[in-house]
């Protein structure tokens, strides 16, 4: 019982990541929006190196969690308009387990892919090196909360009027913490101050966002196919 | 609780209560800005600037006392499918989000002669700011689908979660160094307000709770009336008779 479940969990693991490769563009475009939008503020901000090197965490920080909502929409919207969320919630896995597992895939197309292009923007904002290594230290803990937190949004969305209008508006002001604690983290490490509270708020966002955000993106998601 | 889950129950008691808390809202409210803007001595450092605080003070516990109610409403809804719970907490949110604002704009109205501008991103003002939004959101979704009921309940799940916020804003005074200042009246060791501007506040306190249950009763019996216009329209065309509504746009 228990090794089939894992086996279910791991099946829709690798389903949605298939799914995501052989629609690569989908996944390239998060991270395309991430670069351009990064590469924009400098053209709006002047190119004083001082200044860019100052926003720098901020920035990175900002784009990231834009470009995790811009990915949101398609975390449950295909498979609830074709029916396959609805079979998913038919089988013996728990919904909370699969909501986990879809989580798990969008983290990996969008979360791990941001952090790869993050040091692309480090360097054109001039970032201090020392503080890269924190910075992509910062993006490992605080994107999964924003995925998993993102996923209660984009369940509570499914079927209601303009739902991908609604993400941002139900998302953003509950992912506000990862990033100001993101940022600060960052910030304090510049400023040679002990950047450990901010990483452990961060840790202690994702380890309630983990049990609680799966439970209830589930609920939503069992409104949604009722 | 299930007493009042039949509409006509509640409905009686409703007609029974609104003009008592109707009346108490407006005593409440006169006799605390009365008290608030004439009698209450201006502060020493604040001149009389500091009247402010008795608007300002009991919405932005308002906010918060809304919001906890939006939250035990949703759950009671989610879990018992209490008929009228989830009524109440589509009702109370535009009123919350009202006293919100009302907080917000009035403490930066205040902020500007005392702390020399009218926003600063301090702890407590952004986590207010985010319980503004949070307000919106629960009001954009719960209106955003075609099934009231659904929407009512996909806002409920979302009252849940940001229920976190509420002691994120009780504490934020406490646990960040905040420009701000820290609770003086709810506070283990008693309060530290002189009883003169206590008073005011307590009674301007009570006129927004009464005021903010009036209302509330006000819009549940509307929300009422509203689902039961729509049973009868929907029973009617069942029986094949069009309703006047439907058929004013079709034959026109």
């Amino acid at each position: 019982m228990e090794r089939d479940s894992v086996k279910a969990f791991l099946g829709i693991v690798g389903r949605d990541l298939r799914l995501a490769l052989r629609q690569r563009a989908d996944a390239l475009m998060v991270v395309l929006f991430f670069v351009l939008t990064g590469a924009l503020f400098p053209f709006g901000l002047g190119p004083e190196p001082n200044l860019l090197a100052r926003i720098a965490p901020g920035i990175i920080w900002v784009t990231a969690l834009l470009a995790v909502l811009l990915s949101l929409e398609r975390l449950f919207l295909a498979d609830y308009e074709d029916g396959a969320l609805e079979l998913m919630a038919l089988s013996p896995l728990p919904l909370s387990a699969i909501v986990l597992a879809k989580a798990l895939a969008h983290w990996l197309t969008t979360g791990l892919p941001l952090m790869a292009a993050a040091p692309l923007i480090a360097l054109l904002y001039n970032l201090d090196e020392a503080a890269l290594p924190l910075t992509l230290a910062t993006l490992a803990l605080g994107t999964p909360s924003l995925t998993l937190i993102g996923a209660v949004g984009a369940a509570l969305s499914l079927g209601a009027r303009r739902g991908g209008a609604l993400i941002p508006l139900l998302v953003l002001p509950l992912t506000i913490p990862v990033l100001i604690f993101g940022v600060g983290a960052i910030d304090a490490e510049l400023a040679g101050l002990s950047t450990k509270p901010h990483l452990l708020l961060l840790g202690a966002i994702l380890v309630l966002a983990l049990p609680f955000a799966p439970i209830a993106a589930a609920a939503a998601i069992r409104q949604a196919v009722e | 609780m299930h007493r009042f889950a039949n509409p006509g129950r509640f409905l009686r008691l409703a007609r029974v209560l609104l003009p008592w808390f109707a009346v108490a809202s407006v005593l409440g409210i006169g006799i605390g800005l009365g008290l608030g803007l004439f009698v209450a001595p201006p502060d020493y450092q604040q001149g009389d600037t500091v009247r402010i605080m008795y608007v300002h003070v009991p919405s932005a516990w308002m906010a918060l006392f809304v919001y906890t109610n939006i939250a035990i409403a949703s759950a009671v809804a989610l879990i018992w499918r209490h008929p009228l719970a989830d009524l109440a907490a589509k009702a109370s949110a535009p009123l919350g989000a009202g006293f919100t604002f009302l907080a917000l704009i009035t403490g930066s109205l205040w902020g500007k002669p005392m702390w020399g501008t009218y926003w600063v991103w301090d702890a407590r003002l952004t986590s207010v700011l985010v319980l503004f939004f949070l307000y919106l959101g629960h009001i954009a979704l719960s209106s955003a689908f075609d099934d009231p009921q659904r929407g009512r309940r996909a806002a409920a799940i979302l009252a849940l979660v940001g229920f976190v916020n509420v002691p994120i804003i009780k504490f934020s005074v406490d646990w960040w160094n905040t420009l701000h200042q820290p609770a003086s009246v709810i506070r283990l060791d008693g309060p530290t307000i002189h009883p003169d501007m206590l008073w005011p506040l307590i009674a301007m306190a009570l006129g927004f709770t009464f005021y903010y249950l009036s209302l509330l009763l006000v819009r549940l019996r509307s929300e009422l009336l509203e689902s039961r216009i729509r049973a009868l329209e929907s029973s009617m065309v069942a029986e094949g008779r069009a309703p006047r509504l439907a058929t004013a746009g079709g034959e026109a």
